[in-house]
């Protein structure tokens, strides 16, 4: 089986800021690290590889060149090939680019029985890049799968969390999945396996490789979303302090949870 | 036994009217957490609680408690691990947590200026806000600066950075008859006779009301990178430690945990540990300020390891990854506490090369006396943290295995050339240890220097020193 794995460099800390006047994200600096919700869809592929024989796991990125550190991580943790997507005429692209230009890179170096993806990044935070991945390859697709119950060479059986039910669901291969946080322990990287994996090559492939060579496909020519503007939340520190008997505390504190929707009764 | 007087209805109005009485509470309606400290098993109820806002009501109530022959026990959060802040004779409990302002961060001294009552963590927080560093990392990070003063904390740090004393530039201190004298200051180093303000540092409130305290802060390293190290046995583990610590990198931090302790720790916190699969585990850490400075000194020390015949080294370098490791880490302590029903503490400090020969000693231990001890701590500066659990056994039975297990734990200390507290203190509960240990000539300097402070022996009585350990 061949599993493929999506991989995406954010920035590594979860404190960046925003420049109040420009809208444009604050890099400068700031070290890059591999998405964490993508660890989870990592850890998965090597779940999956110990549990069913003759299976190889490759990591695929899009990025610039330095985001080859992150396969070197993937290697480091047990992934066996990696591969990464960079060009120019790459730059700029919004979720629906992102995922073209991915599911030209996973059918140049495929055929995958099963690809695995994070739930969402931490930079982007669309979450969408998963489904629209499996479109453009007319796969089928399980998102937010919290647990994998079986997976053979014909059908994966997963249990999806969904808002409001939890669904389970047995699907033919191949398929894409996005995994949500907690769905095994993420391992760590590995220091013999760093040394042992140092020499191993990453296969770059840029747009001229691509089946589809149109560069107004790729890129901000290809992306049909425009950022108006990015600012940060608005935050507040509002406080209010509540005195009383812990009975009296207790009682106003649930009806104030339930009053603004934290707490609802079940029927 | 000391003939300290009992506080008196004109006592309990002279401080009412000191401090009001909000904060100025008559023993009887003291919170119960007051009477006591995070694990010595002593409880004492105070006559008086008082919690001062400013050092001149500290040297109020010392003038005052000094003139009526009052006991009294300065106490920060109560976070100890030995009875320090426990008040053994009653009397007044001196809450300075209180007292909790920070008052001036001097960037060009590399100095912060704060009130005894701050917190530890906000202490953190405040300097590396601003790209700053204040390098012990007691594990207690809700413990008050004063408390970490008064025992000379040490944490996890100590290998690479020291302990607290070493970031203690000056203090402003009560003595014991109301005086304030400020101790040390913003100078780097210093000649000018005895140092007391090192003397003060340790001193667990026996000698003075720390209420004012200068801190020595350094440059926040930019980056940080964990190493957790699997080996066969535990003693494999323990003993690369020497081969690490010679080596050219310093890690910030060198740990050992056994697998049993991370399975408590896991089951305590609901979530898993990345890697379980050895007996024993080395955990450390490297800081520094560029990626390459910081690789460097990790690829030396997991080659070592790996000499060593560790199984692997493997690599924590982001935020999600380190939260994975240390929230475990940091839950130790509360996950042998719930694995358990009561427990006792030994904190002894022995130097480095004889740490593994200590934790064998104490797996012996635990077979003749038939009691489960479990143990993790510090393998790069030599303490230990080993707990005897005292799980289903009898009153009479626990007493009697814990004495005994403690007094050889202590004599074996000895012979090691260890001391008998590494972070935590004397307090109460390791007095009788510390007579052993120091003998009766540095005993007897001890206790003339308690007096020259506090000739009428009013300060925290009953600690570290006292001529009569039973209460």
């Amino acid at each position: 089986m061949k599993i493929g794995v999506c991989l995406k460099q954010v920035p590594g800390t979860t404190k960046v800021e925003v420049d109040p006047q420009t809208g444009v994200l604050k890099r400068d600096g700031v070290d890059a690290k591999l998405n964490p919700f993508d660890l989870y869809a990592l850890e998965t592929a090597l779940r999956m590889k110990a549990t069913v024989p003759d299976t190889s796991v490759c990591a695929v990125t899009m990025g610039p060149p330095q985001s080859e550190e992150i396969i070197r991580e993937a290697y480091m943790t047990g992934a066996d090939d990696g591969v990464i997507l960079s060009d120019r005429r790459f730059a700029g692209s919004d979720v629906l680019a992102t995922s073209w230009t991915l599911s030209q890179g996973l059918t140049l170096v495929g055929p995958f029985d099963l690809i695995i993806c994070g739930k969402q990044t931490t930079d982007g935070d669309t979450a969408q890049v998963g489904a629209e991945l499996a479109e453009f390859l007319g796969i089928p697709h399980l998102c937010n799968v919290t647990a994998i119950e079986e997976l053979n060479e014909e059908f994966l059986t997963a249990v999806m969390d969904l808002p409001g039910h939890v669904q389970r669901v047995k699907v033919k291969l191949p398929c894409l999945i996005t995994v949500e946080k907690g769905i095994f322990e993420p391992r760590l990287p590995s220091f013999r396996r760093k040394l042992a994996t140092a020499d191993r090559p990453i296969r770059r492939i840029g747009l001229d490789e691509l089946p589809d060579r149109e560069a107004r496909h790729y890129g901000l020519d290809g992306s049909p979303t425009q950022v108006a503007r990015i600012f940060p939340p608005e935050s507040n520190q509002v406080r209010e302090t509540w005195t009383g008997s812990g009975r009296e505390l207790a009682d106003r504190a649930f009806a104030w949870l339930k009053e603004h929707k934290f707490l609802q009764q079940e029927g | 036994m000391n003939d300290f007087n009992k506080l008196d209805a004109a006592d309990m109005a002279f401080f009412q009217q000191l401090c009001g009485e909000k904060r100025a509470v008559p023993g009887a309606t003291v919170n119960d957490d007051y009477c006591h400290d995070e694990l010595a098993g002593i409880h004492r109820r105070p006559e008086i609680l008082l919690q001062p806002a400013t050092t001149d009501e500290v040297a109020a109530i010392m003038r005052y408690a000094s003139a009526h022959r009052l006991p009294v026990t300065p106490r920060g959060q109560g976070t100890g691990l030995v009875g320090g802040a426990v008040p053994l004779y009653g009397g007044i409990l001196l809450d300075l947590s209180g007292m909790n302002r920070i008052l001036e961060l001097d960037e060009a001294n590399l100095t912060l200026t704060v009130e005894s009552g701050v917190l530890l963590m906000d202490v953190i927080k405040f300097v590396e806000e601003k790209g700053l560093f204040y390098p012990p990392d007691p594990g207690e990070k809700s413990a008050t600066i004063g408390g970490n003063i008064n025992t000379n904390a040490g944490g996890m740090r100590a290998v690479k950075y020291g302990v607290t004393r070493d970031y203690v530039r000056g203090l402003e201190v009560v003595l014991a008859d109301g005086r304030v004298i400020e101790l040390g200051g913003k100078v780097v180093k210093t000649s000018s006779g005895y140092s007391l303000k090192d003397l003060l540092v340790g001193s667990e409130g026996t000698l003075g009301v720390v209420t004012k305290v200068i801190l020595r802060l350094l440059p926040l390293p930019r980056r940080k990178l964990s190493l957790l190290v699997p080996f066969p046995t535990l003693d494999q583990a323990i003993d690369t430690v020497p081969q690490i610590v010679k080596s050219r990198t310093i890690p910030t931090a060198v740990e050992f945990m056994q697998r049993e302790v991370i399975l408590a720790a896991e089951q305590f916190l609901g979530r898993k540990f990345p890697d379980k699969s050895a007996d024993a585990y080395l955990l450390l850490t490297f800081d520094g300020n560029s990626r390459e400075e910081i690789e460097q000194s990790y690829h030396e020390v997991a080659e070592i390891c790996l000499a060593a015949g560790a199984i692997d080294a493997f690599i924590s370098n982001t935020e999600e990854r380190n939260e994975a490791i240390w929230s475990a880490r940091g839950a130790f302590l509360e996950a042998i506490k719930a694995s358990t029903t009561e427990l006792d503490e030994c904190d002894v400090v022995v130097p480095r090369k004889n740490v593994g020969e200590f934790i064998r000693f104490t797996h012996q231990l635990q077979q003749k006396h038939g009691v489960r001890i479990r143990s993790f701590g510090h393998a790069g500066d030599g303490n230990l943290h080993v707990y005897v659990l005292r799980d289903q056994l009898a009153q009479a039975d626990w007493e009697a295995k814990l004495t005994a297990v403690f007094a050889e734990m202590y004599a074996m200390a000895r012979r090691l050339d260890g001391k008998v507290s590494g972070e935590h203190g004397i307090g109460y509960a390791k007095e009788r240890y510390l007579s052993d240990s120091v003998g009766p000539d540095q005993l007897a300097l001890m206790r003339g220097i308690k007096a020259v402070f506090d000739p009428a022996g009013i300060l925290n009585p009953g600690k570290i020193c006292a001529a009569e350990s039973e209460v």
